[in-house]
């Protein structure tokens, strides 16, 4: 079973910069990690490995630094990593993202099984996923907190609001996972030191079937971020500071009728 | 825009996607399929190949006619045996956008046995409800809804889709934007159409540090996803109105090749978005024993209770309790925070509540900025007494 597994180098801090013209993210200069909800669809991919043999690629849509988040994915475990890195493929929204990946994919080989994170903790959209699959034309399962495999596919538990269900899919497949699927490991310094500096791939848009520029990065996205501007607060309010907070507060829920 | 491209190299030349296509727009030619003026580039050949040698290919977008696109359609999810609450709030938002611009609003059930919510529906003021109601829709499978709901945008071309930001609904809006190679907000909390009927859509990104504003300028539909509790929801009226359109399955659907196969209902636990009256403990709180005092608290008060994410991560509590960008959004009439301080990731999705009473013992903790009493004293000291005060009340 060939697994491929998209993760994303973010930001390691919530404290980040936004270039206010065009609204994207300045990631130079900022300590960057990766996804945490990645790391959760990474140890699925491992773990099914083990169980059921074959390869768990990783690749990512990034700057060349995403090279970082490709060697720590070695050093769990992964087989091959790719940096999916062009000028042309910059300022993506979800529409160009899940489309360049779909095209990354493609080009790098057939997979059964393609594994996303439940949603990234700077784009925040828990959407490339799905996304990814319609450009593939494959079923996807979103949510997942228990995969196994059966057969030509693959059980999925999708925890949807008032039920969990299972459904089975064929290979091959998409699956964006719950946190709660497992507990990834740590990267692993003997790992480290056994594959020394096993080369990363990066490509470009001239190694995917679409080479037209004009499908990817800012002006392959249906959405444009017009403005950026800070959460306003601008409640009236008063301040107790001192007296009897507690019998202040009888009152007040008294007056509001809450007792 | 897309077009359909056969990968010589892969294709065994089965002709699968000739007798596949409902246009009749693929001929064998030399063994393999050739694609003629009739495609409609509906994808059904590049989902059924089972060498997956066909695929979509993007191509240059081109300003489309937005005078073409009109109103606005509402997914109405059920799930369990209920119109999920989120689809009223999102008739009720769609209303204040449509009625200024002579926009209607539609909306589109999608199961087995949801005919019997259309006319619920009919009390919203919805112009038009369409249904696809099927034994084969009985569990949610995202292409199948994302096909009954492709059917009817092509038939209705509305210009804006809302759809709910539940599991359901985010796993199924990606599919289908993506299907019309448009635009999709995640997570809206503001929403305003202009007249040119660009949908001004604003959300917290990156970590809730900052609102962006974002639109979907040249292709339609323009898709969001809104939470629960966002918005208000539409007003019932008692005289039905609208009419109720019963759709016929696509044949998409019977091609998805995803089984269920069980469904397991989640033992349903009070949500926090439901309650009226939350009582919420922070990183205040020393130990976890200490949330005993939160509980108690929003018994006598007979609401429900929450925390913020620290306590989650500590393990003192679940997921299904943390209010927050990575938890829920609240908006009760009450909601009374103990040891929060109120960083934005929290507040964003909480200051929409009636009534917010704080208490941080921190006299510049940003929690004030958003309370609407924000007392400065110690939770040791306040919880306990006003415990004491509610038990006597009620003795
Ligand atoms: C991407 C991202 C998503 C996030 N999502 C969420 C989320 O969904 N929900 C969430 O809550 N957080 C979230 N966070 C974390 C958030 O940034 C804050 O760290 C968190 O909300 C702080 O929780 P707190 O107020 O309980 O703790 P603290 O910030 O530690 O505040 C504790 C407060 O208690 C006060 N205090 C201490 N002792 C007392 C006392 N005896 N009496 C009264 N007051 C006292 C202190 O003055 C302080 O203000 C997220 C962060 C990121 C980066
Ligand atoms: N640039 C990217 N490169 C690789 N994978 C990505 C990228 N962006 C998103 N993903 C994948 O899609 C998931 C959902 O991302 P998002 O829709 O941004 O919340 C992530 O957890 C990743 O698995």
């Amino acid at each position: 079973m060939n697994i491929f597994v998209c993760i994303k180098q973010v930001p390691a801090t919530n404290k980040v910069q936004v270039d206010e013209q065009t609204g994207v993210l300045k990631r130079t200069g900022v300590a960057s990690k990766m996804n945490p909800y990645d790391l959760y669809a990474l140890e699925t991919a491992l773990r099914l490995k083990a169980e059921h043999g074959g390869t768990v690629t990783v690749g990512t849509m990034g700057p060349p630094q995403a090279q970082s988040i490709i060697r720590e994915a070695y050093m769990m475990g992964a087989d091959d990593g790719y940096v999916f890195s062009d000028r042309r493929l910059g300022g993506a929204d979800v529409l160009a993202t899940s489309y360049t990946l779909s095209q990354a994919i493609r080009s790098v080989g057939d997979f059964d099984l393609i594994l996303c994170g439940k949603q990234t903790t700077d784009g925040d959209t828990a959407q490339v996923g799905p996304a990814i699959a319609e450009y593939l034309g494959i079923p996807h399962a979103a949510w997942v907190s228990r995969l196994t495999v059966n057969g030509d596919g693959v059980d999925a538990e999708q925890q949807l609001q008032d039920v969990i269900e299972t459904v089975h899919m064929p290979f091959p497949c998409l699956v964006t996972v719950e946190q709660d699927i497992c507990m990834p490991r740590l990267p692993s310094l003997k790992i480290a030191r056994e594959i020394g500096d096993k080369p990363i791939h990066i490509q470009g848009l001239d190694s995917f079937l679409d080479t037209d520029e004009n499908h990817y990065g800012l002006s392959g996205s249906a959405t444009q971020v017009e403005r950026i501007f800070p959460p306003e607060n601008d409640v009236e309010h008063e301040i107790w500071e001192e007296g009897n907070h507690a019998a202040h507060l009888m009152e007040t829920l008294k007056k509001w009728k809450f007792i | 825009m897309a077009k359909i491209a056969v990968l010589e190299r892969k294709c065994t030349g089965c002709g699968l996607c000739q007798s596949n296509c409902p246009f009749g727009a693929i001929e064998m030619v030399g063994g393999k399929p050739e694609l003629n003026a009739a495609c409609k580039v509906c994808g059904i050949c590049v989902k059924n190949c089972p060498e997956k040698a066909i695929l979509k290919l993007e191509t240059k977008t081109s300003e489309i006619d937005k005078s073409k696109w009109n109103d606005i359609l509402v997914f109405t999810e059920v799930s369990g045996n209920r119109l999920h609450p989120v689809g009223l709030e999102l008739i009720g938002k769609a209303h204040e956008l449509a009625d200024p611009v002579g926009f209607k609003v539609k909306a589109v059930l999608v199961g087995n046995g949801v005919a019997c919510y259309a006319e619920e529906l009919r009390h919203y003021g919805v112009s038009e409800i369409a249904v696809y109601d099927d034994p084969s829709l009985s569990f949610f499978r995202a292409d199948a809804y994302a096909s009954c709901v492709e059917d009817y945008i092509r038939f209705c071309r509305p210009s804006v889709v809302l759809v709910g930001a539940t599991s359901l609904g985010r796993s199924l809006a990606p599919r289908l934007s993506t299907r019309f190679h448009t635009g999709l907000t995640a997570d809206c909390t503001r929403l305003e159409l202009r007249e040119n009927s660009d949908l001004v859509q604003i959300r917290p990104a990156f970590g809730g540090n900052i609102m962006a504003q974002i639109v979907t300028t040249h292709t339609r539909p323009q898709f969001a996803t809104v939470r629960y509790k966002v918005m208000n929801p539409a007003v019932r009226r008692d005289t039905p109105y609208g009419t109720i359109l019963s759709r016929n399955l696509p044949r998409d659907v019977a091609l998805s090749p995803v089984k269920c196969i069980r469904v397991t209902p989640v033992p349903q636990k009070r949500n926090i978005s439901d309650a009226e009256i939350l009582v919420v403990g922070g990183r205040g709180l020393q130990k976890e024993s200490d949330l005993d005092m939160i509980r108690e608290l929003a018994a006598l008060l007979g609401g429900d209770w929450a925390t913020t994410r620290p306590l989650v991560e500590k393990g003192w509590t679940t997921n299904d309790r943390q209010i927050g960008l990575s938890g829920r959004t609240v908006r009760p009439k009450l909601i009374l925070t103990c040891g929060v301080s109120g960083a934005i990731q929290f507040t964003s999705c909480m200051n929409a509540s009636d009534h917010i009473i704080a208490i941080n013992t921190d006299r510049n903790a940003p929690i004030f900025d958003v309370a609407h009493i924000a007392i400065v004293d110690d939770l040791y000291k306040v919880i306990p007494e006003l415990i004491s005060k509610l038990k006597e009340v009620q003795a």
